[in-house]
């Protein structure tokens, strides 16, 4: 273990905190729209952090956990906005869409456990589209969920009388709206990042390590693995539950369009292409992926611009072809990731990563 | 029980395009244990292309059939050709490296070729020229079109050819001995490159033909077609139990008939509280169903441990 207090690591620690504390007054002097993509980067850092549970400790292939995500802002939506005339106060929404989510995590994990690899991941792809099918469709013959239309009109966090949407003075300074979601964001990934890395050098982390290694083996000295498979389920769509309230709150607006399977692909690639396992690396990937494409799309157009002299190809699709091709390019020259775990990268014999660590 | 055996006709047409994707899925799983996302891609590639060669023969004055032909065989050789790329750039490079890499540049490979279809081809829907006579068949009650016919006919040929190809040619013999072990495979003189090519080929080829299918039964194509067919189509191959030849074929058929079974009576069994939207729950419930029960699917050998 690393020694936490020593000068050097304090140091490090306090300049990180202070890019933490001042980096959205630097970004929103492009404008609050960068601070909101910022935001959402914090957010996805999460949902990736939730899923490294599931994909990256215990080897579960998930492609359908966008669906937890979904159970997390529809329950925070039916509980905090006039849909249903309910606005339950923050502190009892986050913990019942977060159980919600567990709920589901554990109803998909129980049948799916005894499944392997591609199986595991064709059935959880399923079930993500299960649920946004449902939500979809749940506005007749009992209006449930809105349809797709989607529920409007959502409570903002609050806490007491202080609310995080809207302009306000907090010791004489002026902090907008996705400002003080910022703060409120940074310090669940904290927190999210603090439990993650302490499961994974707990008794359960490396639980969940035996059997993404070799789950026979695991089994062979004593690990219950169906519990401890189940764990990673409940364990990630809980976090993915907590996310998806937070992302109800901060815009105000829900729809079953959010929800579909490229988001779950998304966040797998944030998993993947930042490094498996590893959580550096998953957070990297995460920031990196959400970044890219809204740089691309200021990007596009000048460009095109400067080298035409007008615009040949809608910027849009050219934007998605740029990330389409990213992700390739990036695979195909670390295949570990960008930012492997050291051990995985000595596994594969990658050199070059193992020079960035 | 006209509308059961209706039901079970519009089925069996959807099921065998479900089929004919499905096997390129399984081919090439079969071989490299690999799930090819973008396969779905590659199937509306192929419808697009069909309709922009069939429309521009036939507005230079050819007969509407045999303009259909060439587009068919236009998209065919394209599908196959970007098969062979996708292969080459996408996977090649990425053998023996971990399990979800491929996944990811797959992925990648099907944003890229979405995005490339959306700038060639625009984000309207197309309509699909009308390749065969509108003819009406009357059968016990049930009705269908010669459209239909023909699909259900062509893809029973193709998978025909295909069982022939696996398990009587030279190159099906090789391909079975990869599938079952490369590495022995290719020390009796196996050239695994060129297998493995031609599984993503052959596979391309069958989607082309899909895709064109889908075209004409639909009568519209779009760039974002590819995507759920392809998704319901490896579900299919799941439920067949992946890497399996007759497997894919028999679980296309399966979830077809189950999806139009499904869509017809999901109204009556549910007293009316859930409707015909609910289609596409019922591919992932059966599926999610079977493999509780099955978990390497229907015809499925019993996998390694790969996860």
């Amino acid at each position: 273990m690393k020694n936490w207090l020593s000068p050097k690591s304090m140091t490090g620690i306090a300049l990180i905190a202070i890019a933490l504390l001042v980096l959205p007054h630097v970004v929103g002097m492009g404008g609050q729209a960068w601070v909101r993509i910022l935001n959402f980067a914090i957010l996805y850092v999460f949902l990736a952090l939730g899923l490294n549970i599931v994909v990256g400790f215990a080897g579960l292939l998930d492609l359908g956990y966008i669906a937890f995500y979904a159970v997390g802002a529809y329950t925070w939506a039916l509980l905090a906005s006039p849909h249903f005339g309910l606005h339950f106060p923050v502190w009892a929404i986050l913990p019942i869409g977060a159980l919600m989510a567990c709920v589901f995590g554990v109803l998909l994990g129980s049948p799916t456990l005894k499944l392997r690899g591609d199986y595991l991941a064709i059935v959880t792809l399923g079930f993500g589209e299960i649920i946004r099918i449902f939500l979809n469709n749940l506005n007749s013959p009992v209006n449930i969920t809105n349809g797709p239309q989607g529920i409007t009109l959502i409570d903002p966090v609050k806490v007491g009388d202080f609310s995080f949407a809207g302009t306000s003075q907090i010791f004489g300074l002026t902090m907008t709206g996705p400002e003080k979601y910022y703060y409120l964001l940074v310090a669940l990934a904290l927190l999210v990042i603090v439990i993650n890395v302490r499961l994974q050098h707990s008794r359960i982390g490396r639980a969940w390590q035996a059997i993404r290694e070799d789950e026979i083996a695991a089994k062979a000295v004593g690990i219950n693995t169906r519990n401890i498979k189940l764990l990673a389920f409940a364990m990630g769509a809980s976090f993915g539950g907590i996310a998806g309230g937070i992302f109800s709150a901060m815009q105000g607006f829900v729809s079953p369009e959010s929800f579909s399977l490229i988001e779950s692909i998304m966040v797998l690639a944030m998993v993947v292409l930042g490094g498996m396992g590893h959580i550096p690396g998953v957070i990297l990937g995460a920031v990196l992926l959400t970044f890219l494409p809204e740089a691309l799309r200021y990007a596009v157009t000048p460009v095109q611009m400067a080298l035409f002299g007008k615009i040949l190809v809608d910027p849009e699709s050219l934007r998605m072809l740029v990330f389409g091709l990213a992700l390739v390019l990036v695979m195909r020259f670390k295949p570990a990731g960008l930012w492997p775990s050291p051990e995985r990268s000595r596994e594969l014999g990658d050199k070059s990563a193992e020079a960035v660590k | 029980m006209d509308i059961f055996l209706q039901q079970i006709i519009n089925g069996l047409v959807q099921g065998s395009i479900y089929a004919l994707v499905a096997l390129g899925y399984t081919m090439v799983y079969g071989i490299m244990g690999l799930i090819n996302f973008a396969h779905g891609e590659v199937v509306m590639i192929g419808a697009l292309v069909s309709i922009t060669v069939t429309s521009t023969l036939a507005a230079a004055g050819m007969p509407l059939g045999l303009a259909g032909l060439f587009g068919l065989v236009a998209a065919m050789l394209t599908c196959m050709a970007l098969g062979w790329s996708l292969e080459r750039i996408a996977y090649r490079p990425l053998r023996g490296s971990p399990r979800l890499t491929p996944l990811i540049t797959a992925i990648g490979m099907s944003i890229v070729l979405q995005n490339l279809a959306m700038i060639f081809w625009g984000r309207n829907y197309l309509t699909f020229p009308p390749l065969l006579p509108k003819i009406n068949f009357e059968f016990a009650g049930t009705h269908f079109t010669l459209v239909q016919v023909v699909i259900v006919l062509l893809s029973a040929t193709l998978m025909a050819g295909l069982i022939f190809l696996v398990y009587r040619t030279k190159l099906g013999m090789a391909m079975r001995a990869t599938a079952q072990n490369p590495a022995v495979a290719s020390l009796m003189g196996v050239n695994i490159n060129r297998v493995i090519a031609s599984a993503f080929v052959i596979g391309s080829a069958l989607a082309a033909v899909a895709g064109v299918m889908v075209g004409s039964y639909y009568e519209i194509a779009h760039y974002q077609m590819g995507f759920m067919l392809g998704l319901k189509a490896f579900t299919a191959a799941v439920l067949g139990g992946i890497g399996n030849l007759a497997g894919a074929m028999a679980g296309g058929l399966l979830l077809g008939i189950i999806e139009a079974l499904g869509a017809g009576y999901i109204g009556d069994l549910t007293g009316g509280f859930l409707g015909s939207h609910y289609q596409d729950i019922f591919a992932f419930i059966v599926l999610i169903v079977v493999l509780m029960f099955k978990p390497s699917g229907l015809f499925g050998e019993k996998t390694g441990d790969r996860a």
